[in-house]
Parts: structure tokens; sequence; C-alpha cells
């Protein structure tokens, strides 16, 4: 293996790691952009994903492209169900009410959805099955598996179904409208709450996609699976600057690759601490991430 | 106001008094004998845990039946700490002053058995590890003991057998840093590894828990290494196991005994097909005791025993063993019946416990084939 394709491939495993990050920061920075504040319970809807794969693959057929792709479908709208019933009835009477009080439930609804799956499906790792043939395609000494090319495609589609969603729709430009300008958005007759519980059943289904994936990727599941990969999802939407949809997956992607690097190399005790160190940094120059906008606050 | 405070504070500390007077109860020379026992029965080692558990409860079924020690039962008294940092000294404790235990029973992790040694230590109730290999949970005291082999004799073990079974001249070690159990295993390897002639060309780490091995197993990939040794737990291990395959990464694997669980194979499917693993026992050594323990324990729980339920069993057994030779429960004096235990039959081999209360006894080779675990080679200590 020459220096090249260990190059190659510490690529493409970075961009693996990287795409599932990025779809969790997704979630992270549209709920952001529209209503400031940091849904910390995101990381628990990622795991709740991947349970509700875990039981969708009993029933569904899987084993094809198509089972699979069935199975996170289904696991999808479970979680777009859940993210609009955990903003229903969470986040909606506190709205209007400090910033604080929501960020706390958020801790607390994340700590809820744990402990409920720690309870049904208790705190032994599951076994995720093979929803997706695993082959290992291997060429000029660079290997890559059937799961990594899914996680691709699967992100990439996302991610352009996405844009297509904000930038084109009727119900984006809403997003929008409200991102920009909460109140004026309403005294223009959009539906303010509607709007919202859209953006969470979006980012919830998308993180939903990303606990599938990973848990393809990585086939052993626990109540606490999301944590990390949560707060890693988190550090990449700031990164990318927070609530900034192209910057959530730019960070992602590069938080990936850092991490896919540096364990690579004698230094991977230092992983956490080296992308950790690499966002203090990115934000000390460009304190509103790397495409974000800066705003003055207005008070 | 102030006389009602000052009544509250009297009638506490007279419940207090009352309480603490209960206390000793248990280790009266009447009713039964309490033993403690800790272990990851959920979380992510609850395969060790809920093993070493059926073991130590098989053992007490089996004393009690025989009419018990000194003539009392055992009473067993199990509490889970969940796999999780931090719960087992609070378990102790609370075994210890709450329950007044005789003994405590546990763990498998060393980083969890060395949690609740001080604590024992301090008390003077004698902790008996089923399974902690690390050299370090002994060293806390005289009054903790284990019913295992060493890391150090485990590492210098498979060092010989990389050697002379595998033929492997170049080795790749993948450690896990979270765990003292992975590093200590790691560092006793290297050591004999490179006395007797071979070298280690690349040594990667990782963090227990971790999901993504790839990075580091393309570092591993590129130094082409003869074998990889991997000192760390099932859950990681299947997984890096899979990805290191996908990776296309040929050569034999082997571990230590963190590899002992089914989940091995059910997480790591055929990429550990063809790997190795030392451990303390086998169900296929032909030895009357072990024959018995295993019909027994199928009868039982329907399953194989593994090596944390051999060990979970003998744990027991020598506790039994040790309260009969002493005559009482007393802490000091359970203690030295412990540390005189010679040649005692255990279904883990012969146990010995030597100067440092470290058990001296066989190690097993088992090769992973056809979605089993079976015997290879027996290795007896110097």
């Amino acid at each position: 293996m020459t220096g090249f394709q260990k190059f190659l491939q510490q690529l493409i495993n970075g961009l693996s790691l990287g795409s599932i990050y990025a779809l969790i920061a997704l979630g992270y920075t549209m709920v952001y952009g529209i209503l400031r504040f940091i849904n910390f319970a995101h990381s628990d809807v990622f795991m709740a994903g991947a349970f509700a794969g875990y039981c969708f693959a009993r029933i569904v057929p899987h084993h094809s492209i198509f089972g699979g792709l069935a199975v996170m479908l289904l696991a999808m709208v479970f979680c777009a169900a859940l993210g609009v019933f955990i903003e229903r009835f969470a986040y909606r009477p506190l709205r209007g009410t400090s910033n604080l009080a929501i960020l706390i439930t958020a801790i607390g609804v994340s700590l809820l959805l744990e402990n409920v799956t720690l309870l049904i499906f208790n705190a032994t790792p599951k076994t995720f099955p093979t929803l997706i043939p695993d082959k290992s395609i291997s060429a000029g000494g660079v290997s890559l598996t059937t799961n990594e090319l899914v996680v691709f495609g699967v992100t990439a589609v996302l991610l352009v179904a996405l844009q297509w969603i904000v930038l084109k729709t009727r119900m984006g430009a809403a997003m929008r409208a409200v991102s920009f300008n909460y109140q004026a958005a309403s005294l223009v007759g959009i539906n303010n709450d509607r709007v919202i519980s859209f953006t969470f059943a979006l980012g919830s289904a998308l993180a939903a996609a990303g606990g599938i994936l990973w848990s393809s990727l990585y086939p052993s599941i626990d109540p606490y699976m999301g944590v990390l990969p949560g707060l890693k999802a988190f550090v990449a939407a700031v990164l990318g600057g927070i609530g900034n949809i192209p910057g959530a997956a730019l960070g992602g992607l590069l938080l990936g690759m850092i991490e896919a690097f540096v364990n690579g190399s004698r230094y991977s005790t230092y992983t956490d601490a080296i992308a950790f160190a690499t966002l203090i940094l990115i934000l000390l120059f460009r304190p509103a991430g790397l495409l974000g906008k800066f705003q003055i606050e207005k008070v | 106001m102030r006389r009602w405070r000052v009544c509250a504070a009297l009638s506490l500390t007279a419940a207090a008094l009352i309480f603490s007077g209960c206390k000793p109860a248990g280790n009266n020379a009447t009713g039964d004998i309490k033993v403690g026992e800790f272990a990851s029965l959920t979380g992510k080692e609850a395969a060790f845990g809920q093993s070493s558990h059926h073991g130590t409860e098989l053992a007490v079924a089996e004393i009690n039946a025989r009419g018990g020690v000194l003539g009392r039962k055992l009473d067993l008294l199990t509490e889970d700490d969940q796999s999780k940092e931090g719960e087992s000294k609070t378990i102790a404790e609370k075994l210890i002053s709450r329950d007044g235990v005789v003994a405590l029973l546990g763990e498998v992790a060393s980083s969890r058995s060395l949690e609740a040694a001080p604590v024992c230590q301090q008390r003077q109730i004698p902790q008996i590890s089923p399974s902690s290999t690390n050299p370090k949970v002994t060293q806390i005291g005289d009054y903790i003991f284990r019913v295992c082999f060493v890391d150090p004799f485990q590492g210098k073990m498979l060092a010989k057998f990389a050697i002379d079974t595998l033929k492997a001249k170049r080795m790749a070690v993948l450690t896990d840093v979270a765990t003292a159990y992975s590093v200590g295993l790691a560092k006793y390897f290297d050591e004999t590894f490179t006395n007797l002639g071979g070298e280690i060309v690349v040594e990667q780490k990782y963090s227990g828990g971790d999901r993504d091995f790839k990075a580091q197993l393309t570092t591993i990939k590129a130094a082409n290494a003869d074998a990889l040794f991997i000192p760390g737990y099932y859950t990681d291990v299947g997984l890096i196991a899979r990805q290191a395959r996908e990776l296309g990464l040929t050569y034999p694997m082997f571990g230590g005994d963190g590899w002992e669980a089914p989940e091995l194979i059910t997480i790591g499917g055929e990429a550990v097909e063809g790997c190795y693993y030392s451990t303390h026992y086998s169900p296929e050594v032909k030895d009357p005791l072990v024959q018995k323990f295993v019909a027994d324990f199928k009868a039982k729980y329907g399953s194989i025993p593994d090596a944390m339920a051999a060990l979970g069993y003998d744990s027991a057994m020598i506790l039994a063993d040790a309260i009969k030779r002493a005559g009482t429960t007393d802490g000091p004096k359970l203690r030295d019946a412990l540390a005189a235990t010679k040649g005692f039959p255990g279904v883990a081999g012969k146990i010995t416990i030597d100067s440092d209360r470290n058990a001296q006894k066989p190690m097993v080779i088992l090769e992973v084939t056809n979605g089993g675990f079976h015997l290879l080679q027996q290795i007896n200590p110097e």
C-alpha cells in the first residue's frame, strides 16, 4: 500500500463518516436557523431512527437495495412524526419564553428518549441487521464497501432534495421567511407553527436516515449511541456556520475527514481534542463559522 | 420552632442509631451468610456480566443444596452496575454497609473491580474478582483476590503463541486506550514479542465504544504485518474485524479473554472466522469436573457455559471453601483462609492463590471456526 493509496483510503473513510455527520448536522442547523435554539434532543432522534430501523427490518423483507431503502423510508417517516410530536408537546408550549427554558427542555427530552429506549430495549447493544448485502469492492489497493456507496448516494440525494425544498418550494420560501423575520412572516400570512412543524419533521427524517446509515456501517446499536455522533454533528454545524444548510454539510464532511486522518496517524488518542481545537481556531478567525454571515445581535 | 428542630434532630439520631444497630445482623453466627455480587448485567459488557452471574448463581445453588457452609445457607445479593463507570463503588458501599455482606464477588472488567476494591480493602471485606486480569486489581490491598490468571501471564503466552503457532514476525497491535485491561495486555504482549525476536511494526489506538476503526485499520494495512493483535472487548472487536476484512486485511487476528462472548460472532459474523483468542477455560476440556459443570449449567440456563461463567462459578466455590476452612465469616480470618488456597480444583483449572493474591492456573487458546469457539491448545503456568 503506497502513501497515495493510504491517503485515498483515508479520504473515503473520512467522507463516509463525514456524510453521516452532515446529515445530522442539517437537523441542528435548520432548527437553529428558524428558532435560534439548539435542539439537543436531535442526537436521540438519530438513535430512535436506528432503533426504528432495527424494528422495521423485522417486518419488511430487506437484504436488497429496495428493501433497505424501504426500511430507511419507514424509519424516516417514524422519526419525522416523532420530531413533530416533540416540537408540539415539549417546545411549542414554551415558545416566547426565555431561550434557556427551551434549551433545558431539549436536554430533558434527550434524556427522556434515551431512557425510554433503555426501558424498551435494555442496555445490551443490539446487532443491527444487514439491510443491504455488504460487499467490498477493491480497486487499485483501495477498498470501498457497498454500504459506503449507499452512504454517499443517499447523502448526496438527500442534500440535493433539501436544497430543492428550501430554495424552490413554497414551504421552503416560508421557512426562509420565518428564519429571516419571525414576526414579519406571520404578518404576511405565513402559518409559523406549520412551518416550524415541517422543519422539525424534515430535520428528524434526516437524522433517521443518518441513524440507519450509521448502523449499517457500524452494526451495533444501543440507547446512548447518539450522544457522540450528535455532539460531533453539532460541532460540524457550528463549524460550517450554524443556521446555514450548505455550511452544515461542509462542516460534517470536514470533521469526518479530520477524524479519519488523525485516527490513522500516531495521535489517534487526540482525535476529539484536535477536532474541537479546529473548531475553536475557526471560530477565532470566523466567528460565524465557515459559511455563516456575521450578524450583530439586535437587542 | 427551635424546639421542633431539636426534636427532629434527636429522633433522626435515634433512628440512625437503631438502624446502624441492625447492620452487623448479616455477620451473626446464625442465619444465612450474605454474599454480595456486583456484575454488568446490562450495558455494553452485559454478556460477560450475565455469564459470570449465572456461574456464581449455579455455584451458590449447589453449595446450598449440599447443606451450605458451616451449617448455614449462602444468600447471594446481586447488584447490576450497568457496565457504567462510577456505579461499582456505590454498589460496594451499599452491599457492605446496608446489607452487611461477608465478602464481595465481582467484577469482570478490571476498571470496575478497581473501583470497588478500595472500599472492600478499607472495610476489611474480602473481594474476589472472578475474571479481572489487570495486575493492579489485587495490588489495591491484601483483601483483594482473583481466581483467574493475570495479564502479564496472558500477554506473555499470547506472544509465544504468535511466534510459535502463527509464525508471525511482524505484528500490528490495535489497543483500546480507554480500558486498563487493554493497555496492560498490549504492554505485556509487546515486551515478550520483541524479546522473542519479533517486531511490532505498527501500534494504533482507539477508545472503547468507538464505532469507526477504518482510519486506524488503513494505517495498519499499509504497514504489511503478519498478524493483528487486538486486546479489546468483544463488541469493539466484532466491529473491528468486520471493518478490517472490508478493507482487505486477510491475515489472522487474535486477542485475549475480552473476546469471549457469543456476541463476537453475531456482530463479527464471517469476519471473525479463523481468529484466535486466549481464555481461562474451554467446555471441551475432558475433565469429569468440567463436564459435570457443563451439564448442570446447560440444564439450568440452556446454554454451554463460557469462561466468565466458569470463573464466576469458581469465585463462589473458592469463597465457600475458604469460609469452611476459616470456620468463621469474620473478615480478617476469612482473608487469611483465602490467601492459603492451594490446588483448589476449579472448573477452570487447578487454582493456587500466590503471594500477590492472584491465581496460578492454566490458559487455553480457542479458535473461531464454523460459527463456534473450539479448543486449540492448553498452556500450563511455568
